[in-house]
């Protein structure tokens, strides 16, 4: 059977989710291998180095760099509170002194012959990691991080903005091809992760921004409202950093596509259980799509691989077109001829036969598709 | 007898690596067979050298030559199996990350930018005593960008050190960590004042990886760069490529060190140039980045615009240039809200290609709009020395020329080459040689041509073969192969320019072709046409209008060779810069006009 390697999301009933969760610096590990933890448990720490003050004493006592050991009331390494006197000159008869006082608390990094500068190190800055799913410690990585492990429902979505957030399952319409609205965003969804359809208006997300919402998944969001949320033209999609009350998962794409029935479905299944989501997008080399993680009971049997290899397109795959002009259509394969074919664009590309699936207002059809232009629905 | 008989040379770009056989084939190199494979740098495989061996394989396959053996490329070729050299290049794992730092940002931290741009290395930021950050400002930025490299300049030989040293200063106290690997230290390299070696080696000796190179900039009006490019090239393999997984297998197997693809590209263009004694563009537009390369007045430049391409980047093309300035090339209406979603979605699905003519005149609208803005960031930083005191004759005096003015003269340029997706594989050539004109806009005569299967980073690499019995003949293998395989010549752009009224006569133009033909053609202004011909002689003589210009100077006529190709000779008549009038009906008109006069779009409902 002729087959096409077009890696799909995964949307995934059980699985093992495996996490690496690293330190920007080496530090310590607070954890052991075996550990049971939740979103919540701290698993590593470091300091970061803390900032520096650059201090021109030479500049600041009017004489040469090379005098500026000679004025000097500190050595490299001294611990210095901020009034601290770091630098005197001796005046005339003791009089008409100038002095440089340290800025901040810190320690005397290092003090420059070449340009009379010295440099105050402020305290370090700590930096915790929490586990983000609940599970359980797999492997240790001295002094930088841990893997953890859990059995999971896992769903990737396509795009994302905003990081790490969690909360309980709350779905918001009963068809895929429902919007989500503005007046169903209430108060009482503070905290939660909400699902909707097809579509979130820029009014309802903003309004689950300031109601607090934990995250939205949605199938589409309209490209030129992310603007209006980030407050610049987002021009590459690397994300995960922007300070948002509320992540956004878009499992399908920008426009209004309705989800698609298999993601719908899974998280249909667990309306009202805890999950972590993360918007962090980074679609270059070494891809990252936004993540929905929702941890199950202990039972381990019949896991899916979530790092298996990606499967081919074959006949009866279910896949879904991803450019106009049929963007956003689910079908099956029916065929998958092997000789090149021009498109309307005279492209010459490999395609397949697809049978697009009827919709509220398109019906069934079969029609030629770039296979470049298809993804798979992955199921188990 | 040829002491090289074959060569194998593989590209190991961020998705696909690339592997070409070129052999020795009636007296001459030729590309016999190219295979390809996905790059596998990153999980699950992490072993760069398992896509080489699987494109390597395809070669062989095709070939039906045996080159590999247990896994390992067969050397030297026994005749019937194996290969003499084999090199490779690589832009993997996100290229080479670089930070520059100089003392005066227009002086030497462009110096410092332009060595590490033309090493082939991406330029994250340059920091410079005068770039109007404070200290701690330029920390957090120095820590945040986690770069591979860093290059420190500043001052001339034998001048003031304490604002380089302030700069070493900086760096140390930001203690910055490499990209790759937390257990190894940061490289610096350091190429300014010579005074100043022995306090930078204090400051910066113990917490990185320090070299010292000749200074950059050893006096104001002198660029030194070659020493510094060196430098980043060595320790481009030693440190960052050392860091990436199967690098140090796929060292040991290379006839010549690994070069960073855009490096080696870039001294390819700069050989062409030299050699042919001529001014060249290249320009390489792929998902993420546009690099373009320019030889003016036997002057190498290269710029990177890290966020303009044709996928990854789509949306920066868009936020950068407007919706509005998209949609000028763009002959038909369409939603704006849906036009944005589309575009939003092929930054997301970056591997989808266009299957309907309204998705490819789209998306080729966008890529002049790409090529375009990278080509302004290019002249802007193409420039000739600034800070340089020039002695001036009276003659001069009427002249506003000063220091720093752009080298890029389009009248000059003789040799426009295009790859890249986008252009490389437009279903049409007459597609790709509209591109490059509507984007670059070259003036005067200009010939057009596409690197079909972007070979130049192989043919670069393998140019660049410093071992004394192999050079010659590599550099002319690489040379030959360029001319006979590498480029699809498109043909040549005849392009009068200077202020008239539209639609008057711009020049008449005498074509003799080599059948003993003669046709003349009349260019007024506002017309575009063409004249198929292949690639071969035909002698002009070009009689501009008064006060126009094809390279002679004003109403000045030329008499020259130009060359067909497989689109022909086009003759632009459109003005720089081209102009689409503010009206639909008009632009669409115009746009309509030109596309059928060059037949670039199948006829149809849409156009």
């Amino acid at each position: 059977m002729a087959h096409s390697y077009t890696p799909g999301l995964k949307v995934l009933k059980k699985t093992l989710f495996k996490k690496e969760r690293i330190l920007p610096l080496k530090g310590k590990v607070l954890v052991k291998k075996g550990d049971k933890v939740t979103p919540d448990t701290i698993v590593a720490s470091t300091n970061l180095p803390g900032n520096v003050q650059m201090l021109k004493v030479n500049n600041l006592l009017n004489i040469e760099p090379q005098d500026v050991k000679n004025c000097l009331k500190v050595k490299e390494g001294d611990v210095v509170k901020k009034g601290d006197l770091v630098a005197e000159t001796a005046g005339i008869f003791g009089m008409f002194k100038s002095s440089v006082e340290s800025p901040v608390d810190g320690t005397i990094e290092s003090i420059s012959d070449t340009t009379g500068r010295v440099v105050v190190r402020e305290a370090p800055v700590p930096v915790e990691i929490d586990a983000y799913v609940q599970g359980q410690i797999e492997e240790i990585i001295s002094e930088e991080g841990i893997v953890l492990t859990s059995n999971a429902a896992f769903i990737q979505g396509i795009f994302g903005i905003a990081g790490e957030k969690r909360g309980k399952i709350k779905i918001l319409v009963s068809n895929p091809e429902d919007e989500i609205t503005e007046e169903m965003i209430s108060a009482d969804l503070k905290g939660k992760i909400v699902v909707g359809g097809s579509f979130i208006s820029l009014a309802a997300y903003k309004k689950a921004i300031n109601l607090k919402v934990a995250g939205v998944v949605v199938g589409g969001f309209n490209y030129f409202d992310l603007k209006a949320v980030l407050g610049y033209n987002l021009g590459v999609a690397i994300t995960g950093t922007e300070d948002l009350a509320t992540a956004l998962i878009v499992t399908e794409g920008y426009g209004s596509i309705p989800m698609s029935n298999a993601t719908f479905s899974l998280l249909q299944t667990y309306d009202g259980q805890e999950a972590s989501v993360n918007g962090a997008t980074q679609i270059r080399a070494g891809v990252i799509r936004p993540e929905i993680v929702i941890p199950l009971s202990e039972d381990s049997s019949n896991l899916s691989d979530v790092n298996k290899e990606p499967e081919g397109i074959k006949e009866g795959s279910l896949v879904r077109v991803i450019r106009a002009p049929y963007f956003g259509r689910l079908g099956t394969v029916s065929s998958l001829p092997s000789e090149l074919h021009k498109m309307e664009s005279e492209t010459m590309v490999r395609v397949a036969n697809i049978l697009l699936k009827k919709t509220k207002d398109l019906k069934e059809e079969e029609i030629l598709i770039p296979r470049a232009n298809l993804e798979m629905v992955e199921l188990e | 007898m040829k002491k090289i008989k074959s060569i194998l040379a593989t590209d190991c770009g961020s998705t696909t690596t690339k592997a070409i056989l070129i052999e020795w084939k009636d007296d001459r190199y030729r590309l016999t067979f190219r295979g390809e494979a996905p790059t596998t740098v990153e999980a699950p495989f992490e072993d760069v050298t398992k896509g080489v061996l699987n494109a390597v394989m395809e070669v062989e396959e095709l070939s039906g030559r045996k080159i590999l053996k247990e896994g390992k490329i067969i050397t030297p070729d026994s005749g019937v199996e194996g290969v003499d050299i084999y090199v490779s290049t690589s832009s993997a794992g996100g290229g080479l990350q670089m930070m520059v730092a100089g003392v005066v940002k227009s002086m030497s931290g462009e110096s410092a930018e332009r060595a590490a741009l033309g090493a082939g290395s991406i330029v994250m930021d340059v920091l410079a005593s005068n770039d109007g950050r404070l200290a701690h400002e330029k920390i957090t930025r120095i820590r945040q960008l986690r770069p591979d490299m860093i290059l420190l300049s500043g001052g001339t030989d034998g001048g003031t050190t304490t604002h380089v040293t302030e700069l070493a200063e900086i760096l140390a106290a930001a203690n910055p960590r490499p990209r790759l690997g937390q257990n190894y230290k940061l490289p610096v390299i350091y190429a300014g004042n010579n005074k100043a070696q022995d306090a930078i080696q204090e400051t910066l000796g113990e917490i990185s990886d320090l070299d010292i190179v000749d200074n950059i900039r050893p006096i104001l009006e002198k660029e030194n760069l070659e020493p510094s490019r060196d430098k980043i090239h060595d320790l481009f393999m030693e440190h960052v490529m050392a860091q990436a997984p199967g690098y140090k297998k796929l060292m040991s197997w290379t006839d010549a060190p690994i070069m960073p693809t855009p490096g080696a590209v870039g001294s390819l263009i700069e050989m062409i140039a030299k050699k042919e004694n001529i001014s060249v563009v290249g320009v390489d537009i792929g998902g993420a980045t546009t690099d373009i390369f320019s030889v003016f007045q036997g002057k190498f430049n290269r710029t990177v615009s890290a966020n303009l391409g044709m996928s990854y980047s789509i949306c920066n093309v868009l936020a950068e240039s407007g919706l509005d300035n998209v949609l000028r090339w763009v002959p038909f209406d369409i939603d704006r809200s849906e036009l944005t979603n589309r575009i939003g979605n092929k930054m997301i699905r970056p591997t989808t290609v266009p299957q309907s003519l309204e998705e490819l005149v789209i998306e080729q609208a966008i890529a002049r709009e790409a090529l375009r803005l990278s080509f302004i960031q290019h002249k802007e930083f193409a420039t000739s020395l600034k800070g340089v005191q020039s002695e001036r004759t009276i003659s001069d005096a009427f002249e506003q020329s000063a220091s720093g003015q752009s080298l890029v003269n389009m009248m000059e340029l003789d040799l426009l080459v295009g790859s890249g997706g986008v252009l490389s594989h437009a279903p049409r050539r007459q597609q790709s040689a509209r591109m490059l004109i509507d984007a670059f806009m070259p003036e005067g005569i200009t010939q057009l041509a596409v690197d079909s299967i972007f070979m130049m980073p192989q043919l670069g690499v393998l140019a660049n073969i410093e071992k004394d019995d192999l050079k010659d003949e590599a550099s002319q293998a690489a040379l030959e192969v360029f001319d006979n395989d590498c480029l699809i010549r498109l043909g040549t752009c005849v392009a009068p320019v200077g202020s008239i009224k539209p639609g008057q006569l711009m020049a008449e133009i005498t074509l003799n072709f080599q059948d003993g033909k003669t046709e003349v053609i009349q260019i007024n202004e506002g017309d575009l046409k063409l004249i198929e011909h292949p690639y071969e002689e035909v002698k002009v003589s070009i009689k501009p209008s008064r006060g126009i210009d094809v390279g002679a100077g004003k109403g000045e006529a030329i008499e020259s060779s130009i060359y067909g190709g497989v689109v022909g000779l086009i003759f632009d008549g459109r003005n720089r810069p081209i102009t689409l009038s503010k009206t639909p009906v008009e632009r669409i008109e115009s746009l309509s006009k030109w596309s059928n006069a060059v037949d670039e779009y199948p006829k149809g409902d849409l156009l």
